[in-house]
C-alpha cells in the first residue's frame, strides 16, 4: 500500500508531500523524506516491542499505569508537566488543562530551543512571513548560528533556496545564500558567502549591522575581536539592504549563546531597520515537529508561550523561574509529567538528575533515557504514523497529520484524557 | 598530562538526528554524542590523536568522550546535543530558561583510564 501527502512531523518543517509504502504491516520506504526523516519513518513504522505501561520497569495494564501516575501527580506539591513538542495540539491541550487542575507548572521544548526569541518577539514585535512567501519572494536568504543542513535538511532544497518561486522564477540561481557561524559546518556548502563569527559575538555583529542599516557607521575597534571585520559587516549590511525580499533565519546559535533574549532581539530590530530600505523577514528555525504548536496552544489558552505556572489558579509566566532546567535544576518540582520529549537526554546534567530522584512519569513512543528512569512510562503511538491530529510547521502553518497504520498503543491524547479524569476525582476526594 | 582548554559548542548532527529515532541505546547515536570535535592545531598541541579517549571538565561537571579532528577554528571544539555533553552544562539560566549550551569553557585532557559511563543512568 502507498500513501501519498504524508506528513513527516520529525522537525520543524513538517513536509507534507511524503509518500509512505506500507508492507506486512510496517513502512518500508517513505520517498521524498530527508535523512531524519526516513529514519522517523521506518524506526516508528516498525512492530512494537514495548508494554503499554510500566511501574518501576515492570509491564503493568493502562489502567494500573494511569492510577499509579494519577496519585503521584495529585499528591505532589510542585508538579511540572514537560516535553510537548513532538505531539499533536489536540494533546498539547490536554497537558494545559491537566496543569490548571494540578495548580501545576507548564513548560516545553520551547524554553531549550526557541524561548528567547519567544522573549524577544514580546519585547521588539516579530517581522516575520511563512515559508510560502520566502519560497516565492526571497532573493537573499541569510542563516544565522544554524545549520539546516544537520537539522533540517530540506530546508534548503523545499523552502528556502533551491525551489523555484513566483518572483524568483530562477529557483536557486535568483537567490543569495548567506551563513554565518562560528564553525564551518555542512550548510556552508549551499551558501554563497560564509561569514565566520566568534563565539559569544553576535549580538555586536547584529547591533554594529543595525547602525550600518540606519546609515551611522560604527568603530571599528568596537567591532574587533567579532570575528568579521567593518568591512565585511558594512557589505553584508549594503546586501541586506539592496535585496528585493531577505529573509533571516536564526538558529541555536543566538538562543543558546549568552546574550540569549538579547541576541535574538537585536536580530528583530535589525530586520525591523532594514524596513526603511527594503521588504525583510525573520523566521526562528523551530527543531522539533510540533514545537511551534505548544507555543501556539499555550499561547491560546494562557496568553504565554512556554513557562506557565498555574499555582495562583490563574496562569503566571516567568521564564527562569518556570522553566524546566530552573526548575528541576533547583530540585524544585517534586513530580515530573513528560510528554513526547526525553529531557534526560536534553537537560543539563543537574536538572536531568533531579528526574531521576522524584516521582516522573514518561509518555513515549520508544524507550528514551527518560522512560528508562521514569516510575511510571507509557508507551503512545506516533502521531503521523498511528494517529491524526494537528502541528504546526516552523511558520507557523497549521497541518493535519495523517494516519498511515494501525497501533496497539494508545495516543497520549487517550492517555491524558484519562490522567485528568483521574486526576480529577483524586483532586474531588 | 598535557590539557587543553577550549570553547564547547553543542548543536546538533545528523548521525545524533538519526539516533533520536533509531534509538539511543544504539552505537550510531553512543558515538555520535560522545564524540568531541577539535581543530587539528589543538589536537597536535595537546598530544591527542584521532580516536583518542579524553576527559572533559567545565565548573560544572566532567564526561568522557573520543576525539577526532574537524574543520573547526582552533580554540573552538563542537559536540553534538546528547546526555555527555549536558554534564559539563550549568542549569543556571541567568532569567531566560535556556542554559548555556553553547561557549562553555571546557578544559581536555588524555584519559586515564578505559571508557567510563558518565551522565545519566540508563
Amino acid at each position: 500500500m502507498q500513501a501519498d501527502h504524508v506528513v513527516c512531523a520529525f522537525c520543524g518543517c513538517d513536509c507534507d508531500d511524503i509518500s509512505v509504502t506500507v508492507e506486512g504491516g510496517r513502512i518500508t520506504q517513505a520517498k521524498n523524506a530527508c535523512v531524519l526523516g526516513r529514519a522517523w519513518f521506518i524506526s516508528h513504522g516498525k512492530p512494537p516491542t514495548l508494554p503499554v505501561a510500566r511501574i518501576n520497569g515492570q509491564p503493568v495494564t493502562l489502567e494500573q499505569g494511569v492510577e499509579a501516575a494519577a496519585r503521584y501527580l495529585a499528591d505532589a506539591r510542585y508538579p511540572f508537566i514537560y516535553g510537548l513538542s513532538s505531539t499533536t495540539c489536540e494533546a498539547q491541550r490536554l497537558s494545559v488543562a491537566l496543569a490548571e487542575l494540578l495548580g501545576g507548572c507548564i513548560d516545553c521544548c520551547t524554553s531549550v530551543c526557541h524561548g528567547p526569541s519567544g522573549i524577544a518577539v514580546q519585547a521588539v514585535g516579530e517581522p516575520t512571513c511563512t515559508l510560502g512567501e520566502v519560497k516565492n519572494r526571497a532573493d537573499l536568504v541569510i542563516y544565522w548560528g544554524s545549520n539546516p543542513a544537520e537539522s533540517h535538511p530540506r530546508h534548503i532544497s523545499r523552502y528556502a533556496v533551491t525551489p523555484k518561486g513566483m518572483f524568483v522564477p530562477e529557483g536557486r540561481k535568483g537567490r543569495t545564500v548567506v551563513l554565518v557561524d562560528v564553525r564551518r559546518t555542512p550548510s556552508a556548502r549551499a551558501a554563497d558567502v560564509f561569514l565566520q563569527i566568534w563565539p559569544g559575538k553576535d549580538f555586536e555583529a547584529l547591533w554594529a549591522l543595525q547602525a550600518l542599516v540606519n546609515g551611522q557607521k560604527p568603530d571599528p575597534a568596537g567591532v574587533e575581536g567579532i570575528g568579521l571585520t567593518l568591512d565585511q559587516l558594512t557589505r553584508l549590511a549594503e546586501r541586506m539592504m539592496r535585496c528585493k525580499f531577505g529573509i533571516l533565519f536564526i538558529g541555536q546559535g543566538l538562543t543558546q549563546t549568552r546574550g540569549k533574549h538579547f541576541n535574538t532581539a537585536a536580530a528583530f530590530l535589525l530586520v525591523r531597520a532594514l524596513h526603511r530600505h527594503t521588504k525583510f523577514a525573520l523566521m526562528p528555525m523551530r527543531g522539533h515537529g510540533n514545537v511551534a504548536g505548544v507555543d501556539n496552544v499555550l499561547g491560546w489558552q494562557t496568553g504565554y508561550p512556554f513557562a506557565v505556572n498555574f499555582s495562583l489558579g490563574y496562569p503566571r509566566f516567568n521564564p527562569g523561574e518556570y522553566t524546566a532546567a530552573d526548575a528541576f535544576g533547583r530540585n524544585e518540582a517534586d513530580a515530573a509529567l513528560i510528554v513526547a520529549s526525553d529531557p534526560v537526554a536534553s537537560l543539563p546534567g543537574q536538572a536531568a538528575r533531579r528526574l531521576a530522584e522524584i516521582p516522573t512519569i514518561a509518555l513515549d513512543t520508544h524507550e528514551s533515557e527518560t522512560t528508562r528512569i521514569a516510575r511510571v512510562a507509557f508507551t503512545t503511538c506516533t502521531a503521523g504514523i498511528h494517529v491524526e491530529g494537528t502541528v504546526y510547521r516552523m511558520d507557523n502553518i497549521p497541518i493535519r497529520l495523517r494516519k498511515v497504520l494501525p497501533s496497539q498503543y494508545p495516543a497520549d491524547e487517550e492517555v491524558l484524557r484519562r490522567l485528568l479524569v483521574r486526576v480529577k476525582e483524586l483532586k474531588a476526594c | 598530562m598535557a590539557k587543553l582548554a577550549v570553547n564547547l559548542i553543542t548543536g546538533r548532527s545528523t548521525k545524533q538526528g538519526i539516533g533520536i529515532s533509531t534509538g539511543k541505546a544504539g552505537s550510531e547515536y553512543r558515538e555520535a554524542t560522545g564524540t568531541i570535535e577539535l581543530s587539528l592545531q589543538d589536537m597536535v598541541r595537546a598530544g591527542f590523536s584521532d580516536g583518542d579517549r579524553v576527559t572533559l571538565k567545565s565548573e560544572f561537571g566532567s564526561t568522557e568522550a573520543k576525539c577526532v579532528p574537524a574543520d573547526i577554528p582552533e580554540g573552538l571544539a563542537f559536540m553534538a546535543f546528547g546526555a555527555s555533553c549536558n554534564q559539563l552544562i550549568g542549569s543556571e539560566t541567568h532569567a531566560s530558561g535556556m542554559p548555556d549550551s553553547k561557549h562553555i569553557q571546557v578544559e581536555i585532557h588524555l584519559a586515564a583510564e578505559e571508557p567510563k559511563t558518565q551522565g545519566n543512568p540508563e
